[in-house]
């Protein structure tokens, strides 16, 4: 048993068809107890009032719209050296879901950030790399997109996500080099003294955890319609030759 | 290596060949901005690293789908690719001969623009120098990215759209180099992080690029 046989697309089919409702039930169990939790059973901060509250969607989707690209970096690296073709259309399938987790960090933080800030946009080092990180997702999608033949498409866009991600670490020192921060440093580490208190950790680990399994099941589902899509075309082309 | 970088400089500096084009673009912009910033000297001198610098950048980026589109459709750049050198090195040589024909003029006409910007004494100098060291990260780049679209029709717009966020950090730190130098404060830490950009991208990407056209050209 080596995790490579899931390479195999119709190993990966079964499995994840037999994983799939779980991580459904899970991601929604998760959600809805950390979102409630956090949104209504927590108390209002002293100095923030209740917008304190955005930090149960702004924090994890932050978290998950860089996972997803290191997942995305993962396995474009597994497509080039194993050439697995489950590897590289779960690339492809990650990239719109951690788009959208950029964007919503984005707008949830504008949000938070008009009455706490007094402005909807700063050119903070954080904001600035995510702005970035927005760029990055959305050049690779296009590239997707434009490419016709799917090996070609995703060759390319691997080594573009490679690539890519040698600058985006470059980028993220830059503009930290670039521009002193407005946005908090980071308060959830496990080596620091000084964190958040809590009553507003718990909540948000589970939100967390909610949407790292949001994270897998929309990439599960996404990676299977992909599948789908290019055994249906492989279907069609053979029809056409027959 | 030698024939085909004296094939590309020719091929730029002909007629239809695009050298000007940056240039223009570099000399319209440095124009333009004081005309619709208004001619209050302290304000363009503070913006004039960053204007300057933005120019530079963009005036590269028109004439980066010129490297390899035009070898792929007249068929030239397959040859490359069976010739003897290998295709790692006929990259290195076309970003250079782009360098050649856009990072380097640029360079040489920026001191001249500036005066127009206004840029404080001190920053002259260092505004040669960041862009000596920060086009050829540029260039190759560039190069990186039109051999990712080499093979796409109307990859124009796709290619600025890969090679922006690439070029962040660059312009990031050639701004930083620039302005430090105006106001006179010390920046020995963005010009190594520049040189090393470009030392790194020369080192690295063309193994990349090399990579993408090979695939282009399956």
């Amino acid at each position: 048993m080596s995790i490579w046989e899931y390479a195999n697309p119709k190993k990966f089919m079964q499995t994840s068809a037999w994983a799939l409702p779980w991580a459904v039930g899970l991601t929604v169990i998760l959600l809805v107890t950390g979102l409630v939790w956090g949104f209504f059973f927590t108390p209002d901060d002293y100095k923030q009032g209740s917008t304190v509250k955005i930090i149960y969607l702004h924090v994890p989707s932050a978290m998950m719209a860089i996972n997803a690209w290191v997942m995305m970096l993962v396995t474009s690296l597994i497509w080039i050296i194993r050439r697995h073709h489950v590897s590289a259309l779960a690339a492809k399938a990650a990239a719109p879901v951690g788009l959208t987790f950029t964007l919503i960090a984005l707008v949830t933080g504008a949000l938070w950030g008009q009455p706490m800030w007094g402005t909807w946009w700063a050119w903070d080092p954080r904001l600035t790399s995510f702005l970035i990180l927005t760029l990055f997702y959305c050049g690779y999608m296009a590239l997707w997109a434009a490419v016709e033949d799917p090996d070609t498409a995703a060759d390319l866009t691997s080594i573009l996500c490679l690539v890519g991600s040698v600058f985006a670490l470059l980028s993220r020192y830059a503009v930290n080099f670039w521009n002193q921060g407005l946005h908090q440093g980071a308060s959830l580490s496990l080596d620091k003294e000084e964190n958040v208190s809590d009553v507003f950790w718990l909540p948000l680990l589970v939100c967390i955890a909610g949407f790292v399994l949001l994270f897998v099941t929309m990439v599960l589902l996404r990676t299977r319609t992909e599948i789908r899509a290019r055994r249906l075309k492989a279907l069609l082309a053979r029809e056409r030759v027959a | 290596m030698k024939a085909l970088l004296l094939r590309d400089l020719a091929l730029a500096f002909r007629s239809g060949g695009g050298f000007g084009l940056g240039l223009a673009f570099f000399f319209l912009l440095s124009v333009l901005v004081p005309l619709g910033v208004g001619p209050e000297g302290g304000t363009l001198g503070r913006i004039a690293p960053g204007i300057l610098w933005v120019g530079a950048l963009l005036a590269c980026l028109l004439s980066l789908d010129r490297i390899f589109a035009l070898d792929h459709e007249d068929g030239s750049l397959d040859l490359l690719a069976t010739a003897p050198i290998p295709l790692e090195a006929v990259v290195a040589v076309k970003a250079l001969a782009h360098w050649l024909v856009t990072g380097l003029p640029l360079t040489l006409i920026a001191p001249g623009l500036a005066v127009f910007l206004n840029l404080p004494a001190g920053g002259y100098g260092w505004l040669v120098l960041s862009l000596l060291l920060g086009t050829p990260a540029l260039s190759v780049i560039g190069a990186f990215g039109a051999a990712i679209t080499v093979g796409l029709r109307r990859g124009g717009l796709l290619l600025s759209l890969l090679v922006l966020p690439l070029y962040v950090p660059t312009l990031i730190f050639g701004g930083e180099v620039v302005r430090r130098g105006a106001e006179g404060m010390a920046l020995a830490t963005p010009l190594a992080l520049l040189a090393a950009i470009s030392l790194g991208a020369a080192a690295l990407l063309p193994f990349a690029a090399a990579s993408a056209i090979r695939v282009n050209l399956r």
